[in-house]
């Protein structure tokens, strides 16, 4: 056998013709055994039987437009409603003259995120970006000042005031969490101790104690006569509880960077600090961005429950939508656009840090 | 201490302390927990304050007065002329409720779908992902609204209930399905079950030190679905076959017979059980994804039949990476069940917020929950800790 | 070669130090005295305790009993004498240990902008300088990863320097390369020594020890075993776990 030498090369033949085309794929993918081939039938029949309804609904019977609510009850859904109820589920209570500031807003926090998706972008200058753009968003919001008209935080409300609770909660849980999560792995007893307590007791309890907690017990906690605005107050129950879930994800980063690290750190003579600041923070948080995307999504979804202590974000708004007596029972309608806007949020956002992962996987070194 | 102590000649010598880092270690240490203890003085003398202007008794004798307020449902007897404290109990049995029932369905709803997605049947796969992404990615809150919406307020009365599975109702006053009628056999059949279980823990040890002594394999899982399976099986048919069924009717405006499901407690489960199952489809596939293939291929290579593969191989290690995300799930669904309160199923936290209300103890009530949370929290995680060791060690 | 320079007192002393981790003693009662300008060579079967009593030196870790006296600053907890040894003890570890997130020229410049508090201009033209010592000028630019091994570990070695530091500890420097990397590491270290530099080697490189090394000691169990120039300790060295060593190291 071993002398005979392939001096004449093979020419590439096409492959078995079950193996490719329409016909492979099929046979591949769907009907690979008897197991499979049952398997796909009943999701089409699955399918068969629950698309066209959904579609008659949502399309064909469907009501685009109705004086009230009275005229929209058919067979399909009534858009009328939405498109009668959008601006006030959307903004709520901003009073309706000056709609054109709650939904620049919401511009300012959309390009903000895109700009802050874009990684060439990281760095000082994106910290300066998101710095002015949230000064932005609150002299919009609060209004007083360059011919605005003044609006009390009450009248916050709809996607504005989803968006602010959830990106301060980050932005000021995060100085937070990393503090705590050095505290966590810190040397000394007593420090570890009073952070380990703090992370467990608010990562133990449900967001709904921390809320009622911010809007019945703070009032308490607080020297007799000074109060605090209900939406400062619910702002703070989620930087505490972001605190608590961010130190962990940072500490999943603290605990990713080899020792020698800091050993080099110290052999240099680096303090404390300077080691942390320089050496151990910059590498950690970067390897836990993808888990904080996921926090933040977390977050955006969790500030939907403010409607409990009675603020109004983009569900409470829906809730209230609904209430009103010309336009009753059009429970879908909300939900499925209320649904929508956050799907297409969370969705997008943990795309996003998937990607980021595989990005980071990729070029993890050594 | 003592080790290094003044005895040993050549010790090194003590510096001055502001430069010595044990003593800057507690002096930090004392300045820490100086700050923290004052902050926490200052909210005390507040609170303290602010509670004796208001005239609220701080203590927790209000449980022993009557509650006043009537429970839609409970497990336990209860009427509104029992005490706080019995409606407290009442609130924390149906939290638990509806976590055991949650964490078992979701665990069933998330296992499947998360096989679901590693299909090599391409539909199936896609159908998983849209579950997974579509009601991951909608808060849960939101989700409670849509079911609680749905079975009360679009769902027909019980005249024109819909019936989804033969006897399985559904209308605004929820869910009715059929129980078996009670009968002495269900005891044998229990009990037989008991028997196929211990018998099937012996039968395995047994088989596996005869496969060690002697190499002889047993078909251990046929065995097993044998007792475990035929056993009750066994017992039902020779008890008689009581296949009576207590089906709900429709009886005036109402069904009766069978059980049902209130709609707030229908909602809650649901909306519990699909959102935390996409949660735990994801870690099931990563799981699974985590065994690397070298592994697979490892244990082709050495012979293995593909089921040995999955239980000697595969399994154990995916179980390793799959119980610690595992817990913060069941953790999630538990803290997730208070969400109860917005669809007024009067779990712990919705019938703390009545007390608070009615009492004015917002700090009792508030405390008395994050005891009660934290407790649970810590029971499961110690359990799944206890678990996640055995596991560890079969791996080794 | 041998002559200490006169007049000054050993640069680095270790007087009876012992180490415990938990109830395991790792050094017992170790005595060595390394002169300014000496080359020392510290090898010995793993975990004979050899890279634990060089990372005693600048206190990475902690001794228990005895005295290390470097550069004349007794190493106690007194974070003023800890800080002041730092400086003047440069390290190079087996791993390079380079921080990944900042490019060579940041790695060489981090320590004396934060530390001696140089201005970045001069702080860089340090580095620069270094890096064309360790003969890879052309690199200041790119991050660890985008380096070879050796090329990495000349980067450590460079590091160091840039602190200007009187002694050099290096922890089996060249036990993570490549074999065909490895001389480019050595001959930047036998350029160090030829400068004067003062040395402690832990490394398994005997052709390397021979040339470069006014001292070979030998380490077994915790203890010091054996301190010979190197001609007497590769020719006739007088204890049995020496000889067996060696034989087992240069037998290939």
């Amino acid at each position: 056998m071993a002398d005979i030498a392939q001096d004449i090369p093979i020419a590439a033949q096409a492959p078995p013709a079950r193996t490719t085309g329409v016909l492979g794929w099929l046979r591949a993918n769907l009907f690979n055994g008897v197991f499979n081939s049952i398997l796909t039938l009943l999701c089409l029949a699955l399918l068969a039987f629950a698309i066209p309804p959904v579609i008659r609904w949502a399309l064909i019977d469907a009501i685009w437009s109705a004086p009230s609510g009275q005229q929209c009850h058919g067979a399909g859904a009534c858009w009328a409603f939405i498109a009668e109820k959008a601006r006030f589920i959307l903004f709520g209570f901003f009073p309706a003259g000056e709609t054109w500031r709650p939904a620049t807003v919401v511009g300012i926090f959309l390009v903000m995120i895109l700009i802050a998706c874009n990684r060439r972008s990281w760095g000082r200058r994106l910290a300066v970006v998101w710095v002015v753009g949230l000064l932005a968003v609150f002299a919009l919001m609060r209004g007083g000042a360059l011919g605005l008209t003044p609006v009390e935080t009450a009248m916050w409300s709809g996607l504005p005031l989803t968006l602010i609770l959830a990106v301060v909660a980050m932005l000021l849980g995060f100085p937070l969490g990393v503090l705590l999560a050095l505290g966590r792995r810190s040397r000394l007893p007593a420090v570890r101790a009073i952070c380990i307590g703090y992370i467990e007791l608010v990562r133990g309890v449900p967001l709904i104690t921390v809320l009622f907690m911010a809007s019945l017990m703070l009032p308490l906690f607080l020297p007799s006569g000074m109060t605090v605005d209900k939406l400062i107050r619910a702002q703070v129950a989620f930087i505490l509880f972001a605190g608590a879930y961010l130190a962990e994800v940072v500490r999943g980063g603290l605990q990713a960077i080899p020792k020698g690290q800091t050993e080099a750190a110290d052999t240099l003579g680096l303090s404390y600090w300077q080691r942390t600041r320089l050496i151990v923070l910059p590498q950690a948080l970067t390897m836990v961005i993808p888990p904080l995307v996921n926090t933040f999504i977390g977050m955006f979804k969790d500030t939907s429950l403010v409607l409990i202590i009675s603020l109004f974000d983009l569900l409470s708004c829906a809730e209230t939508a609904l209430t009103d007596a010309n336009w009753p029972g059009f429970y879908i309608e909300a939900y499925v656009f209320v649904g929508l806007i956050y799907w297409s949020f969370c969705f997008f956002m943990s795309r996003y840090s998937q990607v980021l992962e595989r990005e980071f996987n990729r070029g993890k070194r050594r | 201490m003592a080790g290094e102590g003044a005895s040993l000649g050549a010790t090194p010598s003590r510096p001055a302390p502001w430069r010595d880092p044990k003593i800057r270690g507690i002096a930090y240490q004392v300045a820490f927990v100086a700050i923290v203890v004052g902050f926490a003085a200052f909210v005390v003398h507040n609170t303290l304050v602010n509670i004796g202007r208001q005239n609220i008794a701080l203590g927790f004798g209000f449980l022993h007065r009557e509650a006043a307020f009537g429970i839609g449902e409970s497990l336990i007897d209860y009427s509104p002329a029992d005490t706080y404290a019995r409606a407290f109990l009442v609130g924390l049995v149906n939290t638990l409720h509806v976590a055991a029932l949650g964490v078992v369905l979701a665990t069933i709803l998330g296992t499947l779908m998360g096989l679901a997605r590693l299909s090599s049947n391409w539909l199936v796969g896609k159908l998983a992902q849209i579950y997974v992404e579509t009601f991951r990615n909608i808060p849960l809150a939101l989700q409670l609204f849509f079911w609680w919406g749905l079975l009360t307020k679009l769902a027909p009365g019980p005249r024109q209930a819909w019936q989804i599975l033969p006897d399985v109702f559904v209308s605004n006053r929820g869910i009715s399905f059929p129980v078996p009628v009670a009968s002495p056999a269900y005891k044998w059949v229990a009990l037989a079950f008991v028997v196929g279980v211990v018998l099937t823990v012996a039968m395995r040890r047994w088989a596996r030190r005869r496969q060690m002594a002697t190499g002889v394999q047993f078909p251990a899982g046929w065995a097993a679905l044998g007792l475990l399976a035929g056993l009750p099986a066994l017992a039902f048919v020779a008890s008689g076959v009581p296949l009576a069924l207590d089906a709900p009717a429709l009886k005036g405006f109402n069904f009766s017979g069978g059980s049902t499901m209130s709609p707030e407690f229908a909602a809650l489960l649901l909306g519990l059980v699909v959102y935390t199952g996409t949660f735990i489809a994801e870690i099931v596939r990563a799981g699974i994804l985590a065994v690397s293939w070298g592994q697979s291929e490892a244990a082709l290579a050495l012979g293995l039949k593909s089921g040995q593969r999955m239980r000697l191989v595969v399994l154990p290690q995916a179980l390793r990476v799959i119980i610690p995300p595992m817990t913060s799930q069941y953790l999630n669904l538990t803290k997730n069940s208070s969400l109860a309160v917005i669809i007024g199923f009067p779990d712990l936290v919705s019938i703390a917020n009545t007390t608070i209300n009615q009492t004015g103890q917002a700090i009792e009530g508030i405390a008395m929950i994050m005891a009660v949370y934290l407790v649970i929290s810590l029971t499961i995680s110690l359990a799944m800790n206890l678990y996640n060791r055995t596991v560890a060690l079969v791996e080794r | 070669m041998s002559d200490a320079k006169a007049g000054a007192g050993p640069v680095i002393e270790l007087q009876g130090v012992h180490k415990w981790y938990g109830e395991f003693h790792v050094l017992r009662d170790i005595n060595l005295q390394v002169q300014k300008g000496e080359k020392v060579v510290v090898c010995g079967p793993s975990g004979s305790g050899k890279s634990t009593m060089i990372r005693c030196i600048n206190r990475l870790e902690e001794h228990q009993q005895g005295r290390i006296v470097v550069a004349g600053i007794e190493l106690t907890s007194d974070l003023k004498n800890i800080e002041a040894i730092r400086r003047e003890v440069g390290m190079v570890f087996q791993q390079f240990n380079l921080f990944p997130h900042l490019t060579v020229l940041q790695n060489l410049t981090l320590a004396p902008i934060w530390v001696r508090k140089l201005p970045k201009k001069e702080a860089e033209e340090t580095a620069r300088y270094y890096l064309e010592r360790v003969r890879i000028p052309d690199q200041a630019d790119k991050y660890p990863g985008q380096l070879s091994g050796g090329q990495q570990q000349r980067v450590a070695i460079a590091r160091s320097l840039c602190m200007k530091p009187e002694i050099m500890l290096f922890d089996e420097p060249t036990s993570a390369l490549d074999p065909e990397m490895i001389k480019e590491v050595l001959d930047v270290m036998t350029g160090l020594a030829e400068e004067g530099m003062t040395m402690v080697c832990v490394t398994h490189e005997m052709g390397f020890a021979r040339t470069v090394a006014d001292m070979m000691v030998f380490m077994d169990r915790g203890e010091v075993i054996e301190r010979a120039p190197p001609k007497d300790f590769f020719s006739s060295p007088k204890s049995e776990r020496t000889r067996s060593f060696l034989s087992q190291i240069l037998a290939h």
